[in-house]
């Protein structure tokens, strides 16, 4: 019989029986859903009081193109927001910064202005829409530039329901968007968590995204572990400046995949809840239930999707969201099948939309919590998956914990190590992908271009930089100025500098402005390059 | 042979550049890898100085038009047109042939397979190269 492995490295036996939960006691490790330690899922009732959010992610072009975007979905029955933005704004580039020639308005929408987020937000009410914002390095003025519309369209600040990423450490691992070194990088992380704790008590001020670690390469077990020592970092971080855990850690929230082996993924969020949930009792001495809570995002991966024969990736996109209500999501959003080949076509969002809508709606996923509870299989799986993440923590903290594998480059390079590693398996067929390395049909290969291609119009980069002309010549120059000055000058002591941004947001002080002003103070991240 | 595997421009994701480097590296080709947000004068300049059969650029942000024919213009300015160019990453099809009029020798697309990645760098290998 061919030996079968998780895609976290251990076998996988033929069939499971009770010897296989020998260890496993009931009240301790797996409990009651609503329960610590939420084996089973955060709510007593999870999907029959409330639905997962949906919640895709989106953003092209101007604000006012990424706005027309948002109320088609909204119109279709999603229920709040994902903002891309483009990677000028996520490196606090203005528009018509050379850096950016080419890049503006690609990937995202173009922010250089609280104009800009006002255009984007137009008619779209912020204290009834919560709203994601994949921002990380810039975090900090692009959610200041949120909560200065949301003040201007009268919403009360305990109202507004945002999720701004703002996790970097991830970013030094996986995704790339830092700008300045680690240690500025994360008081800019912290600034923004005790702002809003402070004044936006809704907000959930960091999402800490396995996603993106597993998505450049690392394991499952990987990206739990990761994930967790990171939310822990972040921890630290928030009770080295005399902040109460209570005091925040119900806010914090998780962004993590879902695509592979719907059971080893079910059981790596069964195992990353109860971990979590210990971590926060025990470690930390959180009282409150709500700190105890893992709460995620589930679904993307992009990395599960084919280029060849693309419709495909509509039963993949299926399979995703299953593992994710399977898995208890509190969010979800699927990867598009013409991801591999563009930015979304609104035909491909809404059939990704539509895939969660008939997994809630229609397949009986969402009738009871946590159905997969004591099978033989998902409990001896949620046990070997614990094992293996804290296996994955010791090795993180033997690289000399998170911060200290980052700044070295240490865990940058076993995430490109599993991720040729898992190529490896893939050229060799031990990992099959129909119609990649097994199935593989003898369709020409021009039928797979049938999908519609993006058309990136040059126009709108000539739109947003002379609407970026244009607010500079409006502003009171004077008052803008000021502010970024106050801002440098705050960068070079502790407090916290939410509250120059927030003065700079409103002054029209640009993105690139407030970064630069932060860079002379901060200097920027070198990266540890290594193989 | 030696190869520098670049990124240009704003773009992040960096693991189908790391993986092609180490599948190059395995094949017993030198690798050199410029890490994230590499200006195209940066990266003719090192490749000049290492002394490259081939630069490698991976794009996935969509800006590969610009950033390739960058790298070209560079590599001919400094004399340098002997160092061949090959491009990866989420590129379109209509735009693989645009790449090559530009004078990139090869295109690797989302879902080209690695070992027909590792033999096209060794077709760009320059004459008199130590093989």
């Amino acid at each position: 019989m061919k030996e079968l492995r998780a895609h976290a490295g251990f076998p996988i036996a033929p069939a499971y029986g009770p010897e296989d939960l020998a260890g496993v006691d009931f009240e301790r490790d797996i409990g009651r859903p609503g329960e610590y330690p939420f084996t089973r899922g955060i709510h007593k009732h999870m999907y029959r009081e409330r639905l997962w959010t949906m919640r895709q992610y989106i953003g092209f072009g101007t604000p006012e193109e990424t706005n027309a975007r948002f109320k088609y979905l909204m119109a279709h029955g999603q229920d709040a927001l994902n903002v891309a933005f483009d990677l000028p704004t996520q490196l606090g580039l203005d528009s018509d910064d050379a850096k950016a020639e080419g890049e503006v308005g690609r990937v995202g929408m173009a922010v250089d202005t609280l104009a800009d987020m006002e255009a984007a937000f137009d008619g779209i009410p912020l204290d009834r829409v919560s709203v994601s914002l994949t921002i990380n390095g810039m975090a900090a003025p692009i959610t200041a530039m949120y909560y200065a519309v949301a003040e201007k369209q009268g919403a009360a600040p305990e109202r507004v329901v945002t999720t701004p990423q703002n996790d970097i450490l991830k970013e030094f691992i996986a995704r790339g968007t830092w700008i300045y070194p680690v240690d500025p990088s994360l008081r800019l992380v912290a600034d923004l968590i005790e702002f809003s704790a402070r004044h936006y008590p809704r907000s959930n001020p960091v999402s800490v995204c396995g996603y993106h670690i597993r998505e450049a390469g690392c394991t499952t077990a990987q990206e739990m572990a990761y994930g967790l020592a990171i939310a822990a970092a972040y921890v630290e971080l928030m009770l080295a400046r005399g902040m109460a855990v209570d005091d925040f850690a119900p806010r914090i929230s998780f962004n993590f995949t879902a695509w592979g082996k719907i059971f080893e993924e079910v059981a790596k969020f069964r195992a990353g809840r109860r971990l979590y949930a210990r971590m926060l009792r025990e470690r930390f001495q959180a009282s409150n239930p709500r700190s105890w809570m893992f709460r995620s995002l589930i679904g993307g991966g992009g990395s599960a999707f084919a280029v060849q024969e693309p419709e495909n990736n509509i039963v993949r996109g299926a399979y995703i969201a299953l593992a994710g209500a399977l898995a208890g999501a509190q969010t979800m959003a699927l990867p598009t099948y013409d991801e591999a080949y563009t930015i979304p076509s609104p035909k491909a969002q809404l059939i990704a939309l539509r895939t969660m809508q008939i997994c809630a709606e229609e397949s009986g996923a969402a009738d009871t919590a946590d159905p997969l509870a004591g099978s033989y299989y998902v409990e001896a799986l949620t046990t070997a998956m614990e094992k293996q993440i804290l296996d994955e923590l010791a090795r993180v903290e033997r690289m000399g914990g998170i911060v200290e594998a980052v700044k070295s480059g240490a865990v940058q390079a076993e995430v490109a190590r599993q991720a040729y590693l898992f190529e490896q398996r893939i050229v060799s067929g031990e990992i099959p992908k129909v119609a990649v390395n097994c199935h593989v049909g003898d369709r020409p290969a021009e039928a797979d271009r049938d999908v519609e291609l993006y058309s990136f119009d040059p126009s709108a980069t000539e739109a947003q930089v002379a609407k970026l002309a244009r607010i500079r010549a409006e502003r009171d120059d004077g008052v803008a100025r000021a502010a970024l000055d106050r801002l440098a000058d705050e960068a070079r002591g502790s407090a916290n500098l939410m509250y120059p941004i927030m003065e700079a947001v409103k002054a029209y002080a640009t993105l690139g402005e407030m970064a630069h002003a932060m860079k002379r103070v901060f200097g920027e991240h070198q990266e540890a390059v290594r193989l | 042979m030696r190869v520098l595997i670049a990124k240009p421009g704003l773009d992040g994701h960096d693991r189908g550049a790391k993986v092609v480097a180490h599948a190059l590296r395995d094949a017993g080709i030198e690798v050199i890898y410029s890490g994230l947000k590499r200006t195209p004068e940066e990266i003719v300049q090192e490749a000049i100085q290492e002394d490259v059969d081939v630069v490698g650029l991976s794009i996935l942000s969509g800006a590969h038009m610009l950033l390739a024919r960058r790298v070209l213009d560079g590599l001919r300015a400094q004399d340098a047109a002997d160092i061949a160019v090959v491009v990866g990453g989420t590129i379109p099809p209509r735009d693989v042939e645009s790449l090559k009029r530009l004078g990139v020798q090869d295109v690797f697309p989302m879902g080209t397979p690695l070992p027909e990645i590792v033999k096209a760098f060794r077709r760009a290998e320059r004459p008199g190269g130590e093989g």
